[in-house]
């Protein structure tokens, strides 16, 4: 475990004045699902132009099993892209070859023979769940299928890397679920790493299981998914990208919340717990250790990172001190939001 | 209709068909490596080399400028140099030639830059060369575009083979001038300029279907 497979040391680019990536450091070891995730021009495209080497930064490193990326001359530039697949957002698919053509590309560039390729083809093909459609025309198949074989091109090769540019962004919510699956699968079964770009916090809370947060070409932060994700977010930019994923007051309760407490009002506390806690059964202890009412508000348990995670907004009839304490072993961040009167 | 007529008409049908095809291939020979440096030297392209792509599309524009009747007598005594006379079918590709080259050369060149440059990344990423790019990506993916802009040119050429029959190049232009301008004869005229129209007609109808069959959709 931790051999860093990716090591990228404090590189910059800039186009014409303007910095992209500013002083980027961060490590990918073997086997781990990195999501990057950031708003659009916080230089996520250029990071990923540089991982892949198309293109290079200005200063800094980028180690690559044991290669950098960032002094090696193109001859070997070409080789060791061989050994990074490249999963798009529009897919990217060759127009004029069919399905098994556009997945025999990557083999015929590294010069694979004829009868090899045809074996491997078949076997891709199995892999990403489209066994039937080899004959068929990119242009026949649905977004998700489209998206299926740009997975199986950039597999081709047995690539140490994958390199996925939104590669869900282009897709609807279901076929998402399925081409996460398809990514993770590959993840587990080949052990392959795998780092993502993202705008979507969605995609990062289900498959990555670490995770850097990009900021106008800074790394604003980095770390396992769970460990920022469960903790309170320290930069605003994490926040901002967090909230669109995280339970939320629901708006007529967010109207009558108030600062202070008075006689008979009810708390609305939020509460966040993983691992060995998101298991524990904390609504019914509540009521039946303590007697008070508990309401789920918003939120629940979902998984990060194949790991159970709850998040949620709960309303409270009473608030007594031995609650805090039990609350606050399961969750020391937790946050009380305000309180609301009872009749609500 | 008299035999004779149909004799005339048809050798001259061949002979436009000769001038048409032969001078057509040799403006992809030509036109399409002339249109690969031109998009591969563009600031954005596989070779970038803007001084180059500038210099190929002026000498490229300056013979397209050049009125075909003049090329063909500008271009006589080269001819004779080249096919040893500067009279018949074969005499009349060397300028239809020179003047497809440069046509097709652009239309070519639009074709190949409409390519999604995303697919060239695609390429790039797993480990192509340049030359993998244009054999496995440009070409193949331009391909219907490149079929459309040569039924255009070949379609151009039939009228540019029209105006050699002039210089004594045979073909159904130098029949159409020869006996229905020069002599009245309009039933040859009308004859002329049907089977000429069926012959553009039917160059398009395969040019369209050969294209819509390369666009896989």
């Amino acid at each position: 475990m931790d051999v860093a497979l990716v090591q990228v040391s404090n590189i910059s680019r800039s186009f014409g004045g303007h910095l992209a990536l500013d002083d980027i450091s961060f490590t990918v070891a073997q086997g781990e699902i990195l999501g990057v995730i950031g708003r659009s021009g916080a230089g996520k495209s250029s990071l990923l132009r540089c991982l892949g080497a198309l293109d290079r930064p200005d200063t800094g490193h980028i180690m690559i099993e044991g290669h950098d990326l960032t002094t090696l001359p193109l001859s070997q530039l070409i080789g060791l892209r061989r050994r990074i697949g490249f999963v798009f957002q529009h897919f990217n698919l060759l127009g004029s070859r069919t399905v098994a053509g556009n997945i025999s590309l990557p083999l015929e560039i590294a010069g694979m023979p004829r009868a090899r390729r045809a074996a491997r083809i078949t076997e891709l093909l199995s892999l990403v769940g489209l066994s039937d459609h080899g004959h068929k025309w990119p242009a026949q198949l649905s977004g998700g299928q489209k998206q299926r074989v740009g997975i199986a091109r950039a597999l081709a090769n047995a690539p140490a890397l994958l390199l996925c540019d939104e590669a869900t962004s282009a897709l609807d919510p279901e076929t998402t679920t399925s081409i996460l699956d398809l990514l993770a699968r590959i993840n587990r079964e080949l052990g392959l790493t795998i780092i993502m770009i993202t705008h979507e916090m969605d995609v990062i809370r289900r498959i990555a299981t670490h995770l850097v947060v990009l900021d106008h070409g800074r790394v604003v932060e980095n770390g396992p998914t769970l460990d920022i994700l469960g903790a309170d977010a320290r930069s605003p930019v994490t926040q901002a990208l967090l909230s669109e994923t995280q339970p939320q007051v629901p708006p007529a309760i967010r109207a009558r919340l108030a600062d202070t407490d008075c006689a008979g009002a009810r708390i609305v506390i939020r509460l966040r717990m993983g691992g060995a806690a998101a298991g524990q059964p904390v609504l019914s202890t509540l009521g039946r250790r303590f007697g008070v009412d508990a309401t789920i508000l918003a939120g629940g348990t979902s998984e990060i990172a194949g790991q159970p995670f709850t998040d949620m907004i709960v309303c409270l009839s009473d608030y007594p001190a031995e609650i805090r304490d039990f609350l606050h072993g399961l969750d020391p961040s937790l946050k009380v939001l305000g309180y609301v009167p009872a009749d609500l | 209709m008299s035999r004779l007529i149909f004799d005339l008409i048809l050798r001259a049908t061949w002979e436009t068909a000769q001038m048409v095809l032969i001078s057509g291939l040799v403006a992809v020979i030509g036109g399409l490596p002339l249109a690969l440096v031109m998009v591969a030297t563009r600031r954005d392209g596989l070779l970038p080399c803007p001084p180059v792509a500038r210099l190929l599309g002026l000498v490229i524009d300056m013979l397209r400028a050049i009125p075909f009747i003049i090329l063909l007598v500008i271009l006589i005594p080269v001819t004779r140099m080249i096919v040893g006379t500067s009279l018949g079918t074969t005499a009349a590709i060397v300028p239809l030639s020179l003047a497809a080259i440069p046509y097709f050369a652009r239309i070519a060149e639009v074709s190949l830059r409409e390519v999604d440059p995303a697919l060239v990344d695609a390429v790039r990423t797993m480990g192509g060369t340049r030359w993998m790019i244009v054999r496995h990506v440009l070409i193949p993916e331009a391909l219907p575009g490149l079929v459309a802009g040569l039924t255009v040119t070949l379609i151009t050429l039939t009228g540019a083979s029209a105006m050699a029959g002039a210089v004594g190049a045979g073909g159904l232009g130098d029949v159409a001038i020869r006996y229905g301008y020069q002599r009245f004869n309009t039933e040859i005229m009308t004859l002329v300029v049907l089977v000429l129209i069926v012959f553009v007609a039917l160059l398009q109808t395969i040019g369209n279907a050969i294209s819509n069959h390369l666009r896989h959709t």
